[in-house]
């Protein structure tokens, strides 16, 4: 056995197990720990296929960035590991159904590959052997598919825009921090030198705390 | 070679990497023990002190006593603790940070592995850090170190962005991700290193000029805030957080924890010099001096760019010293609302430099 083959089944292997602990582990956390080993070991796949461009990237965006979001959510949820447990017979049909569902497709996608696709001899479409596969996938995006790129690009700015809509409100009554005006105070914005005469005291302005 | 020797076959191919790789493991790991002697000398400096100077000459050898300290110290474990993810926290920061160094090419073709997406690899495994002190802060299941946890989580993703696009425009300059391509186009003379653009300052070239120096403070205010060193490392903040996500940890655990750390400095350290300061090449062209491909060639390659690393560690050694903690707010609004827009108008800029500037 080769060691490209010895590799492929160590990876496979681990993802396939930290695929199944993401589901079966009883500690959420544990399960995201599992869900990002399974990202890292998919990684190592790319690479096998001599796609380590698109590894880098799974482990830059997925393990790095939105899987620590991830971890970050449900570190701070408050779990009760007994409940979560319980529904676990009454969800057990729709996601019985779900999971059929979503085996069925990964067959036909698989027969697809198989007979039409990369699998059937065909090949990617590569501009020249000398290219690094990430000179390759810039030129295919931004030649072929730059519509879609670009309105991919919008997806994601609009679904940005979006989040931001939903989670910022601007209440009133609320003291908000500026910047701005914090760093451009000067001494003569804040500060009142008055002699008071011994005996009156002083009227403190209304807006003294403007 | 006349005959396929056993070095070129698989098990000698194995023998000849992993004795590589031990040789940068090892060439790292001691160079880190008198990188942090020198680190605590510049901070007591600046205070006015002597700082360590009991143990060897000088005190040279601290680092190893202290070593030999932690490791024959009890493993202390919190009785509520997630006992494995506690103690993979701290080798998960380990290894990663050494993991890094199989890419860094020290001198010319002395390169672990001279990958395609060197650049990336460095990045991804340097984002991966964050987990290390995510899991030690929430598996101590304790308040202070899960709060630290929290804020390197936030803090690390944070800096991420504006590292990634600070190494964009110099992947445009370079028009490679490979390490030793990106060196080699900083080759003959310091006026062709990417802090000072990169070379072809005549005519238009000249805006690359303050862009690119622009970019070399913020990649290392930025490794600053990436590696939770003074004056971002709110993860530790010992003023509020004791010691943060470190708090519970003792001993071995603890020294996997401190030397993961620097090694990331030293990382971080190394990076600026491969980017921005021309890796291995020397301030003036030395092919008349040696001659290029001989093993003297290599050596002097090799001091200057410990030479260079040495200077950005001293660099983050005085950062130390002399700037107070930043507010966690503060750190936040320099991350997303300076440092990103910033580095992103400058990845805008040198692209547009690339297509229209007609230099290449």
């Amino acid at each position: 056995m080769s060691v490209l083959a010895i590799a492929f089944y160590l990876l496979a292997t681990v993802t396939v197990f930290s695929g199944a602990m993401v589901i079966l582990s009883k500690n959420p956390v544990h399960s995201v720990l599992f869900l990002i080993l399974a990202f890292f070991n998919a990684a190592g796949l790319f690479v096998l296929m001599g796609a380590e461009f698109l590894a880098m990237l799974l482990v830059v965006v997925y393990v790095g960035a939105v899987a620590v979001l991830f971890l970050f959510v449900v570190m701070m949820l408050d779990v009760d590991f007994v409940k979560l447990r319980k529904g676990f017979a009454s969800y057990l049909p729709i996601g019985g159904v779900v999971g059929t569902f979503l085996l069925v497709e990964l067959v036909l996608i698989v027969n697809a590959v198989a007979t039409r696709g990369a699998a059937a001899g065909k090949g990617p479409k590569v501009y020249g052997p000398e290219m690094s596969n990430i000179e390759d996938i810039g030129r295919v995006l931004y030649t072929d598919y730059v519509y879609l790129f670009q309105a991919a690009g919008l997806v994601l700015l609009v679904s940005m825009i979006g989040a931001i809509v939903l989670t910022l409100q601007h209440r009133t009554h609320v003291k908000r921090q500026d910047i701005h005006e914090q760093t451009t105070r000067r001494r003569k914005d804040a500060v009142k030198i008055v002699s008071v005469k011994s005996g009156e005291g002083i009227q403190i302005p209304e807006d003294i705390n403007k | 070679m006349t005959e396929p020797s056993f070095w070129a076959g698989p098990i000698g191919w194995t023998i000849l990497a992993s004795l590589q790789a031990l040789a940068v493991i090892m060439g790292v790991m001691v160079s880190l023990a008198f990188l942090l002697w020198g680190d605590r000398k510049v901070w007591a400096g600046v205070q006015m002190r002597k700082g360590p100077n009991v143990v060897g000459p000088f005190g040279l050898f601290q680092s190893f006593a202290d070593f030999f300290k932690f490791l024959f110290k009890e493993v202390i474990i919190p009785a509520g603790a997630d006992k494995p993810v506690f103690l993979l926290a701290p080798l998960l920061t380990f290894i990663l940070a050494f993991m890094s160094w199989a890419v860094i090419p020290f001198a010319p073709g002395w390169v672990g592995s001279d990958i395609n997406v060197g650049i990336l690899y460095l990045f991804a495994i340097s984002s991966l850090g964050v987990y290390g002190i995510i899991m030690g802060g929430w598996a101590s299941n304790s308040k202070y170190p899960f709060l630290g946890g929290l804020r390197s989580a936030a803090q690390m993703v944070s800096y991420e962005v504006s590292l990634g696009f600070i190494i964009i425009t110099v992947v445009l300059l370079a028009g490679s991700m490979n390490l030793t391509e990106i060196v080699d186009a900083q080759g003959a003379g310091f006026w062709n290193w990417n802090f000072l653009g990169g070379g072809g300052l005549l005519g238009l070239g000249i805006i690359k000029l303050p862009i690119m120096f622009g970019m070399m403070i913020m990649f290392y205010i930025s490794a600053l805030a990436e590696t939770n060193r003074p004056p971002f490392d709110l993860p530790e903040a010992e003023s509020e957080l004791v010691a943060g996500y470190q708090v519970e940890y003792s001993s071995t655990p603890y020294l996997l924890f401190m030397i993961g750390e620097y090694a990331n400095i030293v990382l971080m350290c190394a990076m600026i010099t491969l980017l921005f300061f021309g890796g291995w090449h020397s301030p003036i062209p030395m092919d008349s001096f040696v001659a290029p491909g001989t093993i003297w060639f290599n050596l002097i390659s090799l001091g200057w760019f410990v030479l260079k690393v040495v200077f950005w560690f001293i660099m983050f050694a005085i950062a130390k010293a002399i700037v107070p903690r930043y507010r966690y707010d503060q750190l936040m609004r320099l991350g997303w609302k300076i440092f990103l827009p910033t580095s992103l108008g400058a990845v805008v800029l040198i692209a547009a430099y690339r297509v229209f500037g007609g230099d290449f």
